[in-house]
């Protein structure tokens, strides 16, 4: 069985964490000069809470373990930052971040199974991920293992079909070892999710496909490990964490700027928002 | 050449009767049923046409590792993926224009890329469906599952090839597509035929001109040989099940011999077996061919036998189309 994390570190241990994913994504993203930056900073707390806060059971010398949780980054455009988590857990080293989307680097511009360990699922054509995050559930459900799948999704990637399919599935298979979580930074590629195809209420359609919906404030570590949690330990029915954020978060000039949902920021901008993001002792 | 000149059906000789077994689908039903008894990681998905694929034969002695997803196909297809993953041999099977169709990002995503043993299962492949018509009727199957890198794409001929398929599925690593038809096929080997993913099955021997069939094409193809020995011509007949990779070997031995072809499938003109052995032979030792398929159009409703007939896929368009190779030599 895999270890689970003994200790939990406190939210300002978290959150310096997540500051250092933020620098890390930027760093990445600057250095290949292309990358999404914005839905990368929206997850950087919920992606340090699993990680780091003592809520996936995973094991990084161990990464095939049969009883690990496993971890779906849906919005798969936004892997800089689980990139930079998987290295700071210790899946590889954190150098080889900077070779991000470079010809023979294993860390492609979105997730790809089998390349760096961690990475459960090929995902960027959006929508997918809750799918297979299904898959992952029945079969440990088959093999009477107590693993959870946790899967991250953007909130314009709800706009896809697939994803109301396996809404609608995963309570009706009670898969109660699932989580969707749901980054809400309300912006896709072209603009305001709002504006070009409102998902509003998403809690209530959640919660018409029978899941057990939580929401939160996305960016408050102690309500993000605590969501986690209850997520974790609901039976009966699959667990939708609607995580409102802000996109680009944690980069004045980045927040709310749907200019840097795809574009990489230059060495000036870069140099401002690692100040932004430094270490609070 | 056009369509209509293609294949055209006038050559009225007498047929060679084969034996009417049973439909490949039934088959693929028990040969999933003898592989989820004896390996409890086989799964099974449906989209809501398990009674059609004969998933069901699998399903109801199987309860728990039988997922019926709804009319989902993408959402199966993916959930496919988790399940291999994790370690699962899942067998998901639809209409083969739905899985296909309605599957092709989720398969390109969630099986070719990341190499995974999913189990893409076609049923009522062609247009011998029949009655259901043109929406039903897969013809673009063998194209799309061609297109993605590392699929072994397979229609086999008869029942005791389709349960030898299934079985090798499952033993195979990577992803798998296996057509499956709707009619009843006739018989064309005993049980316990030789079968091996690209290894083609000579049925018969001959030196004019060599019929590469799949499918439902290859009983009609051993009849074709058998009006053509009449004819003074030796046809060789290859059962080319295996679409990708392509027997190579067989293809080169047989242009050697033979200095021409006819390839006969039930699908459009491009991208299935016709464009495989063209690519084939260009690259080793290049022949005449000539093509027996659906053209580049689509077919319509009606019973099996008179669409294949009005379509031009029955053994008298080999026939012809033999007989016109030969001349091209």
């Amino acid at each position: 069985m895999t270890a689970a994390v003994a200790i939990t570190p406190s939210v300002e241990s978290l959150q310096n964490t997540a500051r250092t994913l933020r620098r890390h994504a930027l760093r990445m993203i600057a250095e290949a000069k292309s990358g999404h930056p914005g839905g990368s900073l929206s997850s950087a707390e919920i992606v340090t809470a699993l990680y780091f806060g003592g809520i996936l059971r995973h094991d990084p010398a161990n990464p095939e373990d049969p009883d690990r949780d496993r971890f779906i980054l849906s919005k798969g455009h936004g892997v800089p930052i689980l990139y930079a988590a998987l290295a700071e857990s210790g899946y590889f080293p954190v150098e080889e971040l900077m070779t991000l989307r470079q010809v023979d680097s294993r860390l492609q511009g979105h997730p790809v199974l089998g390349t760096v360990p961690g990475i459960e699922a090929s995902t960027g054509s959006l929508g997918q991920g809750l799918s297979i995050g299904i898959g992952h559930a029945v079969a440990g459900r088959l093999d009477g293992k107590q693993f959870h799948t946790f899967v991250v999704l953007g909130d314009g990637e709800c706009q896809e079909g697939q994803v109301w399919e396996a809404a609608m599935a995963a309570p009706n298979f009670e898969l109660d070892t699932l989580t969707a979580i749901v980054d809400s930074n309300r912006y896709q590629l072209d603009g305001a999710v709002e504006d070009i195809m409102s998902l509003a209420p998403i809690v209530d359609k959640f919660a018409a496909f029978g899941w057990n919906v939580l929401e939160i404030d996305g960016h408050d570590m102690g309500a993000v490990v605590a969501a986690l949690s209850q997520a974790r330990a609901h039976r009966g029915q699959p667990t939708c964490i609607i995580a409102h954020t802000v996109k680009g978060k944690g980069v004045t000039f980045m927040e709310n700027d749907n200019e840097f949902h795809g574009k990489a920021p230059n060495k000036d901008q870069l140099e401002v928002a690692l100040s932004q993001l430094a270490p609070v002792t | 050449m056009t369509d209509t000149q293609r294949g055209s059906p006038t050559a009225r000789a007498p047929r060679t009767e084969l034996p009417l077994g049973r439909a490949t689908r039934e088959a693929y039903g028990d040969a999933l049923l003898e592989l989820g008894k004896a390996n409890k990681d086989i799964v099974a998905i449906d989209a809501d046409l398990a009674k059609s694929t004969f998933s069901w034969t699998f399903g109801k002695q199987f309860p728990e590792r039988f997922f019926n997803i709804g009319i989902q196909e993408a959402n199966m297809v993916g959930m496919a993926t988790g399940l291999a993953s994790s370690g699962k041999i899942p067998f998901i099977s639809s209409f083969a224009s739905f899985v296909l169709g309605k599957g092709f990002d989720q398969l390109r995503m969630g099986a070719a890329y990341p190499h995974l043993g999913i189990k893409v299962i076609g049923s009522h492949g062609g247009i011998s469906l029949g009655e259901d018509g043109v929406s039903q009727q897969s013809v673009e199957d063998v194209a799309l599952a061609c297109a993605l890198p590392g699929f072994i794409v397979c229609i086999p001929a008869d029942e005791h090839a389709m349960k030898k398929a299934v079985h090798a599925a499952a033993a195979h690593r990577g992803p798998v597509y296996l057509r499956l038809g709707r009619p009843k096929a006739h018989v064309l080997y005993k049980p316990d035929v030789e079968f091996e993913f690209g290894r083609a099955i000579q049925l018969r021997d001959g030196k004019d001109v060599t019929i590469v069939a799949n499918g439902l094409l290859v009983a009609q193809a051993v009849m074709a040989a058998d009006v053509l020995a009449d004819k003074g011509i030796e046809a060789r007949v290859l059962d080319m099940h295996t679409v990708k990779p392509i027997d190579r070997d067989a293809l080169e031995e047989a242009s050697q011999i033979t200095g021409a072809f006819v390839v006969a499938e039930e699908h459009l003109h491009y991208g299935g077996l016709g464009s495989a052995v063209a690519l084939a032979l260009a690259e080793g030792t290049p022949a005449p061919i000539e093509f027996v398929d659906l053209g580049d159009r689509y077919a319509e409703s009606g019973k099996p036998e008179a669409l294949m007939l009005k379509y031009a896929m029955t053994a008298d368009a080999i026939v012809s189309a033999a007989e016109r190779v030969v001349d091209r030599k």
